[in-house]
């Protein structure tokens, strides 16, 4: 091109960009800056993770009845095991152990599925990372949104389940909210860590499943730790009650199951429950921005 | 900004070009896993990675999809980029849009680049009605805008001229009905640097010259146009400015006719 002399002549491309306040393409913005993009997107983050719910079954011929269907399977089977099997109520009185066993099974799935979706959430959507702007703490944020959906459908299974046991509406399932909203900020930290772990080494999806069934069996999904290890050292039963997972899980039984009195808690099991999700959703959340600008490299 | 036109070329007040996007010494490489070493096997594998070689062996591959490129686009501009499959065209725009982190080098731009592209987002098992808004989502636009647009969106796809087809799932549209209403939802929004990859092939004839039609416009409104085509006529109507790309490598830089001729004779027609 034939331009005429310019004054910038001779300047450096960094100079030059500079000069017109040109900025770095793809640069990571600061921790509040982001915070505030991510908030401008919060339409996307919720219109994504409904498609995500819906699309799920938009195939089946039941469609969304799937919802609902799948937890009651679920429960269903580990009934069948747990329950009448092997009988891992250990002396819980039936009207007690089932809706025990199948609240855990709920809550700590809450929690698989959003680390399992939260690992594939950059690896499995680079095509839409490499083609659009937009916070990429969008993608797992929006995946545990879609799980805490899932779990909606679940939980009405699981009021029904409770119900027919013998622990009806009262004012402690009331309780059920903050202990979910602990835990859905303790599994969106967690899963934007899984993010940032599964962008680089995608074969986390591979060794995820084995982790997190050994973090089930771990947490007394099935069983009352308590009672478990009764005959063991007692620092071990006090850990595995401390770990989040056992904690969120007790809460939603304690505050939905008659029988389930607060003697099975740990103490100040509520702090716990907070520092847990506040330590876990800011480390996550600042572990994952600090990657920002080298999502969707090959 | 939205006023100026393409033939005139914006200028400062000392007389300089303004530039909108800077390209310095850009380089980007591709790892492909599970891409080296002949054997896919999984002993194969395990061999690879017992043998702690260098990434290279240990089954990663790199790609050095873009070495070197250097080039600054002003206000104004309409840039076509040109070079046989697999020259790095895609990739280097992607690398301007922000997308994809360079491995050595920058890039600086005013404001922020846009790739005409929405069908990442997109999702075959929705309706079509709940794409264009989860698509407009995506692309930033708020609730509001994309209430406003989206009439002017569904009837520029034509998707319901033969039927009440927006709200049937994506996957039950025709490859050109699905490609034009992700066209239709792509072009909805405008963009201050805006990067059109191969876009204007999509459709039966009525569509295409709506669609070129809706480019000038976007083209209009934006500072600066990449555009990335194998059609030699399109880069001619469209572009003054013309980036040769070959093996990653800026081959040739500067106007249309000068590029083209270049080109069409290294590529025998």
């Amino acid at each position: 091109m034939s331009a005429p002399p310019s004054p910038d002549e001779g300047l450096s491309p960094a100079e030059l960009a500079a000069k017109y306040g040109l900025s770095v393409s793809g640069a990571r913005p600061g921790l509040a800056e982001y915070v505030r993009q991510l908030w401008g997107r919060r339409h996307f983050i919720l219109a994504f993770s409904q498609a995500k719910l819906t699309a799920q079954y938009s195939q089946a011929k039941l469609g969304q009845l799937w919802q609902v269907a799948t937890p009651l399977l679920n429960a269903a089977v580990y009934f069948l095991i747990f329950g009448l099997i092997l009988n891992a109520g250990r002396g819980m009185d039936k009207d007690v152990y089932i809706p025990f066993l199948v609240t855990g099974v709920f809550v700590f799935m809450f929690t698989q599925t959003s680390v399992m979706s939260g690992v594939r959430a950059i690896s499995g959507n680079l095509g839409l990372v490499r083609a659009l702007h937009f916070p990429r703490a969008s993608l797992p944020i929006s995946f545990a949104l879609q799980q805490l959906q899932q779990l909606m459908f679940s939980m009405i299974v699981l009021f029904v389940i409770a119900a027919a046991f013998g622990s009806y509406p009262s004012l402690s399932w009331l309780l059920i909210l903050p202990a979910l909203a602990l835990q859905f900020l303790f599994n969106v930290g967690l899963s934007l860590v899984m993010a940032r772990l599964g962008s680089k080494t995608p074969d986390l999806a591979q060794l995820m499943p084995f982790v997190m069934r050994t973090w089930m069996y771990g947490s007394g999904v099935m069983f009352s730790i308590p009672i478990m290890l009764q005959d063991k050292p007692a620092w071990i039963a006090e850990v595995l009650m401390y770990n989040p997972a056992a904690i969120y899980m007790d809460l939603i039984r304690f505050a939905l199951i008659d029988g389930y009195g607060s003697e099975n808690l740990p103490s100040h099991v509520w702090l716990a429950a907070l520092l847990w999700a506040v330590l876990v959703g800011v480390a996550g959340f600042v572990y994952f921005w600090k990657a920002e600008e080298r999502y969707g490299r090959g | 900004m939205a006023d100026e036109t393409n033939d005139v070329t914006a200028t400062a007040a000392d007389g300089a070009r303004i530039p909108t996007v800077i390209a310095d010494d850009v380089h980007i490489v591709y790892r492909v896993n599970g891409g080296g070493g002949g054997k896919g096997s999984a002993t194969a594998a395990l061999s690879r990675i017992l043998r702690r070689d260098k990434a290279e062996s240990r089954g990663v591959r790199t790609v050095h999809a873009v070495r070197g490129v250097s080039f600054t686009a002003y206000r104004g501009e309409a840039i076509g980029l040109i070079g046989t499959n697999g020259s790095g065209k895609s990739t280097l725009l992607r690398a301007i849009a922000g997308l994809l982190p360079t491995e050595k080098g920058k890039v600086y731009t005013d404001g922020q680049p846009s790739l005409l592209g929405v069908n990442a987002a997109l999702m075959g098992d929705l309706t079509g009605e709940r794409n264009v808004i989860l698509g407009g989502l995506a692309m930033g636009m708020s609730r509001e805008e994309i209430r406003e647009r989206y009439q002017d969106i569904v009837d520029f796809s034509g998707i319901n001229e033969k039927g009440d087809f927006i709200t049937l799932p994506m996957r039950t549209y025709s490859s050109g009905m699905g490609a034009r209403l992700r066209f239709a939802i792509a072009a909805a929004k405008n963009h201050d640097v805006l990067m059109i990859d191969e876009a204007l092939a999509t459709g039966d004839r009525k569509f295409q010259i709506r669609s070129e039609q809706r480019i000038r416009e976007l083209r209009k409104e934006a500072g600066t146009v990449f555009l990335v085509s194998h059609s030699n006529k399109s880069i001619r109507d469209t572009c003054d400015r013309v980036l040769w790309l070959e093996k990653g490598e800026l081959l040739m830089d500067g106007p249309t006719a000068e590029v083209l001729r270049a080109y069409e004779k290294e590529t025998g027609r």
